[in-house]
């Protein structure tokens, strides 16, 4: 306690400037959080923003009858073409460790990318063209300025050989960098330069659709039979205890629970995103019964009691008339509930969904990964052009959940009614 | 319309699609407690068989931890070391490095919302503390790996420290960061919850706002503040992605923040991760480190619950 008698009008000053070091605490501990937070999306956005850009480096090939077939193109070895298009550019290389290096400009991709372009566009064949390939990761990070150059040769990745190539090739402009729609249209690759995360995209997808299926039907459900039916009895309480109990289970035991049971008793199929969804409902369930009550509660007892009154029964009342002004509430709670799903990682590592999957899932029992456990796998790579993956991958997340909050913010404005 | 007579003598009986709806949205309530039963034995029946093979004294008393499962039967130290202390110890270190970061930082800014904000800064600092909580925890884990640790570990090495590239410091602190607006904005509630006639009568006698909060306020919250914190510990201890990424695998007994220690959570994710045979030892540890963490963090909500509700019952 303070005692008023010796402190009130004698040292006022000094109480005063306790006062103002109050305030000052306050603002600091707010300013520090959000700058910690602004450091974080500035740090992300940067070094998510290399990730957009490929390079490109144009090589001549020989695509004249000699190399490829017209009548059997797929039978060419394509990869053979694209060395040999290497070493007519740099008709000075001879030496078999010299040639490797040389090699390590392209991406292993290269090959692949000389087929596509020759299937899409026959007439190609029949000369030597310049044809665009992706560069590798190394020459791409050295090209973009992101190599540190002034350390000895033995320290870097890209030797002094390859620096002079890449300045030569430079020199006749046949080096670019476009936009990396390749980002956005691969899946994943061990290759950093070909990596792209459609893969984990449409496998989020799939997995935040079965959660949704399963749980916003039963989410609304068990809140209306908690808020407009259950009797009160013990029952009822235990349920209500259970519920918000699960709400703070840490994510990590839910896994395990689906890797026990949908997994180990069950035999779903592992690393399939229905079990990936199975999973994530069980984590959102608290949280949507929990926002779907409050949305209940909010809803007038009148407009209820009204339809009682002109003879509804009890289940009318509640699903046409309560339920209609209840349900964006409803859904708001649903929206925000999937928004953490998306963003969780730890469950989905149990039940195996940190493969490595290259293939666009094609369906909800097809192995698939998950847009959070791909930044994490790539967070765990070792290549630098990884990193930069993993910002930008993180930077689409981000963007994923404001969009996903947003959007419950506008539906709540939009819909909510006031009585 | 039926123009029938109604006879209102005769009680109503709900008809039978009612009541099977009804019957329907009761089993979708059910199936809560349906979940906490299935977390419950799914994780109790393995931690049972684990215990077959790991003796529980060991599990809960040993002092090492190192569940390498023995390639070759004649393998030395084949049995693999399971005592959890040291993950218990990490786990421990870790959330408490959290607590002490998000602790001054949240309380001092739910005072500061709830006391001294106008109404428009509160209307923008609120929606802003809340993304920190938004955001997916592998991202602060992608953070506190590849910007925090080293930002700590170069300014530990300028004032002459060892720091460990995946020390305890660096996970606690992002962590910390991120329970900050769990803690500020449950505890700005609790503050606001304390009638307004204590706060006129504390200015009345002639003290100061910060004297009012310190003297008046926080006694009068702190209840509610307790359990804000203690929920922000659960959190803290099952929290999983930040510790998997910037904290290690490295079970080290130390108090030390500046070494690696491993958690309980992250020691789950590396068991379970990669091929495993089902029936091992090493996996079934995962369910009994699983079980060990359900029932922590169950405990401290309960009391959580407990500590809020009691507070309530006090003012309302």
């Amino acid at each position: 306690m303070i005692d008023f008698t010796k402190s009130a009008g004698f040292n006022l000053a000094a109480r005063h400037r306790a006062e103002t070091r109050f305030q000052w605490m306050g603002k600091g501990a707010i300013l520090l959080a959000l700058a910690f937070l602004a450091w974080l999306i500035v740090t992300i956005a940067v070094g998510g923003y290399g990730a957009t850009k490929l390079v490109q480096i144009a090589i001549p090939v020989d695509l004249s009858a000699t190399n490829i077939d017209p009548n059997n193109i797929a039978a060419a070895r394509f990869g053979k073409i694209v060395k040999l298009g290497l070493r007519t550019r740099f008709p000075e290389v001879k030496k078999r460790k010299d040639k490797k290096k040389l090699y390590n400009l392209l991406s292993t991709e290269a090959s692949f990318e000389l087929k596509r372009a020759i299937l899409a566009d026959p007439k190609l064949l029949g000369g030597t063209r310049k044809i665009w390939f992706t560069a590798s990761d190394t020459l791409s990070l050295y090209v973009r300025g992101k190599t540190n150059v002034s350390v000895p040769e033995d320290q870097r990745r890209i030797s002094d050989k390859e620096i002079a190539w890449a300045a030569d090739m430079q020199k006749n402009a046949e080096i670019r960098t476009v936009f990396n729609w390749g980002f956005f249209t691969h899946g994943d690759s061990r290759e950093p330069e070909i990596a792209g995360i459609l893969a984990a995209l449409i496998g989020t997808a799939l997995s935040l659709a079965v959660c949704f299926l399963l749980s916003f039907p039963l989410g609304i459900a068990a809140a209306t039979y908690l808020e407009q039916f259950a009797p009160a009895n013990r029952l009822s309480d235990i349920i209500e205890v259970n519920i918000n109990n699960l709400a703070a289970v840490p994510s990590i035991v839910f896994g395990l629970l689906g890797l026990s049971i949908f997994l180990g008793y069950f035999g779903l199929p592992r690393s399939s995103p229905l079990v990936g969804g199975m999973v994530l409902s069980l984590m959102t369930l608290p949280t949507i019964i929990i926002a779907s009550r409050a949305s209940l509660k909010s809803v007038p007892p009148s407009i209820k009691e009204a339809a009682l009154a002109l003879g509804a029964t009890p289940v009318q009342a509640v699903f046409h008339h309560v339920f209609p002004v209840a349900l964006p509430g409803m859904l708001t709670g649903a929206i925000i509930g999937m928004a953490r799903a998306l963003g969780d990682t730890a469950p989905l590592l149990m039940i195996g969904m940190v493969a490595f999957i290259v293939d666009i899932p094609k369906s909800i029992l097809a192995p698939a990964t998950a847009l959070p456990v791909q930044i994490f796998l790539w967070s765990d790579s070792p290549e630098r052009g990884f990193m930069e993956k993993t910002s930008a991958a993180i930077v689409v997340l981000l963007i994923f959940l404001i969009a996903m909050n947003l959007i419950a913010i506008l539906l709540r404005r939009k819909l909510e009614q006031r009585f | 319309m039926s123009a029938s007579k109604i006879d209102l003598q005769r009680p109503v009986r709900p008809p039978w699609i009612d009541r099977a709806i009804i019957t329907i949205l009761g089993l979708a309530a059910g199936l809560a407690i349906l979940v906490t039963l299935g977390i419950i034995l799914s994780l109790l029946s393995e931690t049972i068989r684990f215990f077959g093979k790991v003796p529980i004294t060991e599990f809960l008393f040993g002092l090492e931890w190192s569940p390498q499962t023995a390639i070759r039967a004649d393998q030395v130290g084949s049995d693999g070391a399971f005592g959890a202390i040291p993950l218990i110890n990490g786990t421990l270190l870790i959330s408490a490095i959290a607590m002490l970061v998000a602790t001054p930082l949240g309380l001092a800014s739910a005072i500061y919302l709830s006391e001294y904000a106008t109404k428009s800064m509160r209307s923008w600092v609120k929606p802003a503390l809340e993304i920190l909580a938004g955001i997916p925890t592998v991202v602060y884990g992608f953070f506190a790996a590849l910007t925090v640790a080293p930002f700590i570990r170069m300014t530990g090495s300028q004032l002459g420290l060892e720091i460990s590239s995946e020390s305890a410091l660096a996970a606690g602190v992002v962590m910390g960061i991120m329970i900050v607006p769990l803690i500020s904005s449950l505890s700005d509630d609790v503050i606001n919850a304390v009638p307004q006639s204590l706060r006129d009568a504390s200015m009345g006698l002639g003290a100061t706002k910060s004297e009012t909060v310190r003297h008046v306020i926080l006694p009068a919250a702190l209840p509610g503040i307790a359990g804000s914190l203690l929920l922000a510990a659960s959190r803290a201890i099952g929290e999983t992605m930040i510790v998997v990424m910037a904290a290690g695998l490295a079970a080290n007994l130390t108090l030390n923040p500046l070494k690696a220690v491993t958690t309980i959570t992250a020691q789950i994710v590396s068991l379970l991760t990669g091929d495993q045979a089902f029936d091992s030892a090493k996996t079934l540890s995962a369910f009994a480190l699983g079980l060990l963490l359900f029932i922590v963090t169950l405990c401290l909500n309960v009391a959580a619950h407990l500590i809020v509700r009691k507070y309530r019952e006090q003012y309302d």
